[in-house]
């Protein structure tokens, strides 16, 4: 059983058919970095898993951990270990970056019958690894990703990444908009996430986030379909020689 | 022949007023009489009839405000019974599978014990015991007036203070608000049925809230509640208004006056939690409240604070007010107000500065969810005398889907020059991107809109005593259900 398979995927966003006959599988313990050009449809893809509202799956099935997608609330999907780093991340002013952890952190061990954490072990963990990703803990107490600059809130992201334990992470262009030594900082953290029990699929336009993080698979997409798929070095290819070449 | 109200009510006062309290209601209509019929019920002294009938000649030539951003259908007040205490047993639910079954579970969600809910729901039973048996320990009561009479603090229905402190009840009646002041004013001051009467001698910390303790006795203080708190030179004391649970009633109108007193360097906490009944998910059979609620900062740097949240009534009219009248006072006003369904709003507050130095804060936070109408409306004066005057405002709105309304209506009237007045406003959307990330992370939305909603009255929630600010949270989830979808 695959930790995520496609097949045969379309889906539209507001009416608008943008994936066409999309099929990829990952596998426990393997990362696959997805490129492509802008406008190619990764985003839309990222969205389509997570469930979000108005991406509608028009054919084909999504399955993760041997169970459908189809229909379930993006609520469950995020209990079930399906997590979405966001390309761009949203504010939500005056909600506090913890509450909103530790809710986010309840949702996920209730949906497993577990007790909520205690708030003092929770937010423990969390200052922990805010530092391990050279956030200050402050930010913990500001609103969620109010006010944070483009870096701080893609490490908030892998911050979440790390305390809520998904299964498979979507990261979506999570290296866009780093310095050099936040790009490292964030490679850290998500390759502390993977393991033999995690997949990774890595939305990124650039080889030197796969310096790394190696990917075992790298697909390009483009018009909404998978135009290419290879080892690590197709991304080498692509990085050399663009995409141009793909078309001819 | 058919009598008329009036001779209906001639007789009952020739008849005297030593009846059964239970079954005494007035007919429907407004009269001298009737005006008169209250006060004698009361067996109150005759300077308090006097009052209450100057304010009945007054309210006579006045006419409802149009002005407010609410609508509904006239009221016509010739229709309504101006004493009835307690409630009619005939109106009344006999028990609670009488009761909407939408209120019921709502209690239930607030965790309100089982013997609470009726009494909060209108039920009618034999009254005494019902009030006995939310107040099971009589004990608790003595222990609590112990400690206030130790402290030499007075708190009491004002009904009682009319007659054990007339000296005080005559100095501040109707100094805050004038009889005159407004319509809904005016008709309090002439039928008023009764409320709070609290006085804090001169440099008194009073040993604890005047709160909640009494929330469910208190139903039964009427629909013209009149409410009247001093604090006497260097004293402080803090009030706290209402429950959380929603609270039924047999009467849609309520018009009730609060007037508080600050001496020299006193201090006066004044907590609401409002939420009467809003009515159905339609907006049928909820409670118009139409208060007037001001305080005056009579003496050197005193302060007044009020703090109210509003998620109750169909319809609510209502700006707690501070007069800042002695040197360096300091005037709050801290509020949410939440509309859902069909409900309608129009609050927000007054500071009047006229005094050197005086200082004012306006921290509103206005969340418009359903249908509901939201309006923030608020004025800042300042007369030439009030130097160094400052005042703050800061008023957010939040929507909630795109079938609601917030509006914002500040006026500002400057006359000194030395004045500082600013004014923030901001509106926003919880937006679908930001429902999406808490779904994203496991959050479902209800608990999500919550968590925004909360966040967002963060600042007004900290001013509350703690175990409000708590059940104040509680209560805005269980107000914004189906707000979402
Ligand atoms: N809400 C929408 N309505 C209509 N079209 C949309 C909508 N959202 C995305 N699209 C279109 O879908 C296509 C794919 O967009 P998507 O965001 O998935 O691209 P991407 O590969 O992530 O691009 P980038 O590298 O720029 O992030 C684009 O042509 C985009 O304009
Ligand atoms: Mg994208």
């Amino acid at each position: 059983m695959s930790l995520l398979e496609v097949h045969d995927l379309h889906a539209s966003v507001n009416g608008e058919p943008i994936l066409r006959n999309l099929s990829l599988r990952v596998e426990t313990g393997e990362i696959h970095a997805i490129m492509g050009p802008n406008g190619s449809g990764k985003s839309t893809l990222a969205n389509v898993l997570a469930g979000r509202p108005g991406y509608e799956v028009t054919a084909g099935q999504v399955s993760f951990n041997g169970a459908g997608l189809t229909g379930l609330e993006p609520e469950a999907r995020a209990q079930a270990g399906l997590f979405l780093a966001f390309q761009y991340p949203v504010e939500i002013p005056g909600l506090s970056n913890m509450e909103f952890l530790k809710a986010a952190w309840d949702s996920h061990r209730a949906a497993q019958g577990a007790q909520p954490e205690s708030a003092v072990s929770f937010m423990k963990r969390a200052r922990a690894l805010a530092k391990s990703l050279e956030l200050n803990p402050e930010f913990l107490k500001r609103g969620v990703n109010e006010g944070f600059s483009g870096g701080e809130k893609k490490r908030n992201e892998i911050l979440q990444l790390l305390l809520l334990e998904p299964k498979l992470a979507v990261l979506d262009e999570t290296d866009s908009g780093l310095d050099i030594d936040a790009l490292q900082t964030v490679a850290a953290g998500i390759n502390r996430f993977c393991s033999a029990d995690t997949g990774v699929l890595l939305i990124t336009h650039y080889q030197r986030l796969l310096n790394h993080i190696v990917p075992d698979r790298v697909h390009v997409l483009s018009e909404g379909r998978i135009v290419a798929s290879g080892d690590r070095h197709l991304a080498e290819k692509l990085e050399a020689e663009g995409y141009a070449w793909l078309s001819d | 022949m058919s009598e008329s109200p009036i001779d209906i009510v001639g007789q009952e006062y020739r008849a005297g007023f030593v009846t059964d309290v239970a079954s005494d209601t007035l007919p429907p209509g407004l009269s001298e009489a009737v005006v008169r019929h209250i006060s004698a019920k009361k067996r109150e002294p005759a300077w308090m009839a006097d009052w209450r009938l100057a304010a009945y000649g007054k309210w006579c030539a006045m006419r409802p405000p149009d002005w407010a951003h609410v609508r509904f259908p006239p009221i016509d007040f010739q229709a309504i019974s101006y004493y009835s205490a307690p409630k009619s047993l005939a109106d009344a639910p006999a028990s609670l599978d009488e009761v909407d079954p939408e209120l019921l579970r709502t209690y239930e969600k607030l965790g309100i014990p089982l013997h609470e809910r009726e009494a909060l729901a209108g039920v009618v039973k034999a009254p005494d015991v019902a009030v006995d048996a939310v107040f099971d320990s009589v004990s608790i009561a003595t222990t609590f007036k112990d400690k206030l009479a130790d402290a030499g603090v007075i708190f009491c229905p004002i009904s009682e203070a009319v007659h054990s402190h007339p000296e005080l009840v005559q100095k501040y009646l109707g100094s805050v608000v004038p009889q005159q002041d407004n319509f809904y004013a005016a008709l309090n001051s002439a039928v008023f049925s009764d409320g709070s009467f609290v006085y804090v001698p001169k440099g008194v910390r009073c040993p604890m809230e005047l709160s909640t303790y009494f929330r469910i006795n208190e139903r039964n203080t009427g629909q013209f509640e009149r409410t009247l708190i001093i604090a006497d030179a260097g004293a402080y004391v803090s009030y706290l208004e209402g429950c959380t649970a929603p609270m039924r009633d047999e009467n849609q109108l309520h018009a009730a006056v609060v007037e508080l007193v600050a001496l020299d360097n006193a201090e006066i906490k004044y907590s609401t939690v409002q939420n009467w009944y809003p009515g159905d998910a339609e907006g049928k059979g909820g409670i118009y409240n139409f208060v007037t609620k001001r305080g005056a900062c009579i003496g050197a740097r005193s302060k007044i604070s009020w703090t109210q949240v509003e998620t109750g009534s169909a319809i609510t009219w209502k700006y707690p007010s501070v007069v800042l009248r002695g040197a360096d006072s300091v005037g709050e006003f801290h509020s949410v107000a939440l509309t859902n369904n069909y409900q309608q709003a129009d609050t927000g507050t007054k500071m009047i500065h006229l005094g050197p130095g005086t200082r004012s804060t306006i921290i509103s936070k206005g969340i418009s969810a359903g249908k509901s109408q939201n309006s923030y409306r608020g004025l800042v004066r300042t007369s030439p005398a009030a130097k160094g005057a400052r005042n703050y405002t800061q008023c957010d709105s939040l929507l909630l889907g795109d079938a609601c309304g917030a509006h914002t209506f500040p006026y500002i009237e400057n006359k000194s020059p030395t004045a500082t007045i600013e004014h923030e406003a901001t509106t926003s959307k919880v937006s679908d991107d930001q429902l999406f990330l808490c779904q994203q992370r496991g959050i479902d939305p209800e608990k999500a809109i919550s968590m925004i909603v909360n966040g967002f009255c963060k600042d007004v929630f900290r001013k509350l005593p703690m175990e409000f600010a708590v059940e104040a949270g509680k209560l805005l989830e269980v107000s914004l259900e189906g707000a979402v979808g």
